[in-house]
């Protein structure tokens, strides 16, 4: 488990640097570098290893640390499970050789027809084969506890883990599809063509469920470690439950609201989709009320009274305490942009402008990397046996993430709605639409500075950890609920909501995948990537 | 005391879960007015095209591209993306008309739209992107290519120039026009 984090840290903080990096050379402080490849190789880097590689390993460290905890079982399958984190590491390094040579700029979302060198996209399908592995571990050791413990209820923790497994495995199939079957072949010269149009819309469906594969285990971490942590209850175990087999459900067939401006998707399968991405926002509202709930529990318990005294008997002074404010304060501002995304003739304002970068660093680097660090806090002394106790260098680390990320996304929603667009190597500030911009790509570089000290305190405190003094830990516990519930067998079990899950998908994806198959010529030339038109 | 705090817990609920589903049925009601409203919609139809051949028949060829007046007054816009620049690089349009863009690409997916208003849209190889507008006010505008595209995306840029229709159907008088500068 330490090695995943370990893996997944490293890497976070190289990716980190690489946007640092970005933001210096499009921002008006330095001349431009004269090779715009070195940028977009530089941003395919960043994206593939803090999209792919660190939350994967993230989840796959805390889903291996969660059958242990809460089954309170010694890890069915060790040997794959090495197995798994080789393939991901395997598929990391022959991934990013031809990106570092500059060989697969093709940033992290491939963008057929450009073809980047093979080796980059069968890395990333390694990756993915590595992190199918721990979901089948994580089925494998449901399966064994259920067997041991007949009509048990499974404790909450790894109720949601699995899940999260099982979305993922459903997720993560339509861009395995897309590299399998359309971009492989062509980066392996076997065809000469592609559908760019079916190619993006088997992405979309990858696309927007793995930022809630992401969000697991920070949602996992509020229901189950934050009330402990600060010494409260769970308000509610059920709704706890609730929300994450809504996310299981809808969490797949919304991704075509990524395309809401292509023309290979027609505009009823666009509405579909629009509505049922309001329909995933009911899991995080659920979920924002309970753990808030539960917050006000801690605080009460605290001899907090009145309408809002018991924010004051909150206790600040604890990372996770910190971690969960700022990461909600992160979500609220980060979802409220990503109800606008949603309404699908407001989408035309900021689709691909800057704003999108701003909303979905807000979500991931905000909302969930802030409770990533929280975890990792909590679970440190249980992984190395060592007491981890400058609470100070923390709470500094979280308050410089927290104001850095917005340092450097409110400028970005700033000017995307003034129509910036995003993925761009260098601007022209000396044109006159765009000189007015220039100052806020300076603010943003002053935002990631502030990240990547941030970070680098996060590293240096983890690594003191390895050093500190040994200590007899308590036993680990998860969140207590506030009162026994009875747990409906429906929330007990992942049948119902798997075969909704997949009908569900097969509905609003099939349709628009079978009509574009159907459709005949639509497969164009591939372009490698750097060719001279 | 227990029972006090739970009637209050579950009426905080109730009141958390209208406000949820009040936020949702709001956007959504907000997206079907505004559809059969206004007719703002993003591109509808399916409709391909060779890109192959893009340059040699048909809609795109060049001297098709630009503006257009219409028989029944409106204008009628054709533009291609393709490694790094869109043809043509300046459109002319008149004010308050309504404007029909029709775009595709040659190669790879490209991405415009124009700066300050809600012309936003995809350009795929193999489809054509349609998209209906109208610009209120005379002056210019910046049209980025807001898709990676290949190592010189970050130059594709072009402008679009709203006129006034006098303006518009002088430059127009023998059928295409665009503000390139010659
Ligand atoms: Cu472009």
């Amino acid at each position: 488990m330490l090695w995943h984090f370990w893996i997944a840290f490293a890497a976070f903080f190289a990716a980190l640097l690489l946007g640092e990096w970005q933001m210096y050379i499009r921002s008006p402080l330095r001349d431009w570098i004269g090779n715009p490849e070195l940028y977009y190789r530089s941003v395919t880097a960043h994206g593939s290893a803090m999209g792919y590689v660190f939350p994967t390993l993230v989840a796959m460290g805390f889903g291996y640390a969660i059958v242990e905890l809460s089954l309170k079982q010694a890890l069915i399958g060790k040997r794959w499970a090495w197995a798994g984190l080789g393939l991901v590491v395997l598929g990391t390094v022959t991934a990013m050789a031809p990106v570092s040579m500059g060989l697969a700029s093709v940033l992290y979302t491939f963008y057929p027809p450009l073809i980047g060198n093979a080796f980059y996209y069968i890395g990333i399908v390694l990756v993915v084969v590595g992190s199918w592995i721990w979901v089948a571990l994580m089925s494998v050791n449901l399966h064994a506890w259920r067997k041991a413990h007949p009509g048990g209820v499974v404790p909450l923790p790894m109720f949601a883990n699995v899940a999260g497994a099982y979305l993922w495995a459903w997720t993560s199939l339509g861009a395995a599809i897309e590299l399998l079957f359309q971009i492989i072949p062509v980066a392996l010269g076997l065809r000469q063509t592609i559908d760019a149009g079916l190619a993006r819309v088997f992405f979309s469906w990858t696309l927007h469920a793995i930022v809630y594969f992401w969000l697991m285990p920070a949602y996992i971490a509020f229901y189950t470690l934050v009330p402990r942590a600060i010494g409260g209850r769970l308000y509610s175990d059920t709704m706890a439950r609730l929300s994450f087999i809504l996310f299981l459900v809808f969490s797949m067939p919304i991704g075509v609201h990524h395309l809401f401006q292509d023309p290979q998707v027609g505009s009823g399968v666009k509405f579909m989709h629009a509505v049922f991405t309001g329909l995933v926002s009911v899991p995080t509202l659920l979920t924002i009320f309970t753990i808030t709930a539960s917050v006000e529990i801690a605080g009460r318990l605290r001899g907090g009274t009145g309408v809002l005294g018991w924010v004051k008997r909150l206790p600040w002074h604890n990372p996770m305490m910190l971690a969960v404010a700022f990461s909600f304060i992160l979500l609220g501002f980060g979802g409220a942009g990503g109800l606008i995304n949603m309404s699908y003739q407001l989408d035309f304002a900021v689709h691909n402008t800057q704003w999108i970068t701003g909303h979905f660093h807000l979500i991931f680097g905000g909302a969930i990397v802030i409770m990533y660090f929280a975890l990792a806090y909590d679970l440190w002394p249980h992984l190395t046996g060592r007491a981890l106790k400058n609470g100070r260098a923390m709470r500094w680390q979280l308050w410089l993430w927290f104001v850095g990320m917005i340092v450097l996304t409110f400028p970005w929603h700033v000017v995307g709605i003034m129509g910036m667009p995003r993925r761009m190597a260098y601007f022209d500030y000396s044109d006159p639409a765009v000189a007015p911009q220039a100052i806020t790509v300076i603010i943003t570089f002053i935002g990631g500075l502030l990240l990547v000290v941030s970070g680098l305190l996060f590293l240096l405190v983890l690594a003191r950890g390895h050093r500190a003094e040994q200590i007899n830990l308590p036993e680990f516990t998860f969140s207590q609920t506030v009162h026994a519930e009875r747990t409906p067998l429906a929330l007990n079990g992942y049948g119902l909501w798997l075969a909704l899950m997949i009908g569900l998908s097969v509905v609003n994806y099939g349709y628009p995948i079978s009509q574009l198959i159907a459709l005949p010529q639509t497969s164009v030339p591939a372009v490698p990537i750097g060719s001279q038109p | 005391m227990e029972a006090d705090v739970h009637t209050s817990a579950v009426r905080a609920e109730r009141r958390w879960a209208l406000i949820v589903g009040g936020i949702i049925v709001f956007l959504t009601g907000m997206v079907v007015y505004m559809s059969l409203h206004w007719a703002a919609m993003p591109p509808l139809r399916m409709e391909t095209i060779d890109p192959a051949t893009l340059h040699l028949s048909g809609e795109f060829v060049e001297s098709n591209l630009g503006s257009a007046r219409e028989a029944d007054g409106s204008v009628t816009v054709r533009l291609l993306g393709s490694q790094y620049a869109f043809t043509p690089q300046c459109v002319l349009v008149p004010r308050d008309t309504p404007v029909l863009i029709r775009g595709t690409s040659s190669d790879v997916m490209h991405g415009f739209s124009v700066s300050d208003t809600n012309v936003n849209v995809m350009l795929a190889p193999g489809y054509i992107s349609q998209f209906r507008t109208r610009f209120a006010r005379a002056g210019e505008h910046v049209m980025p290519c807001h898709e990676f595209c290949g190592i010189g995306h970050a130059a594709m840029w072009a402008r679009v120039k709203v006129v006034e229709p006098e303006e518009f159907d002088r430059a127009a008088a023998n059928g295409r026009a665009n503000c390139v500068k010659r």
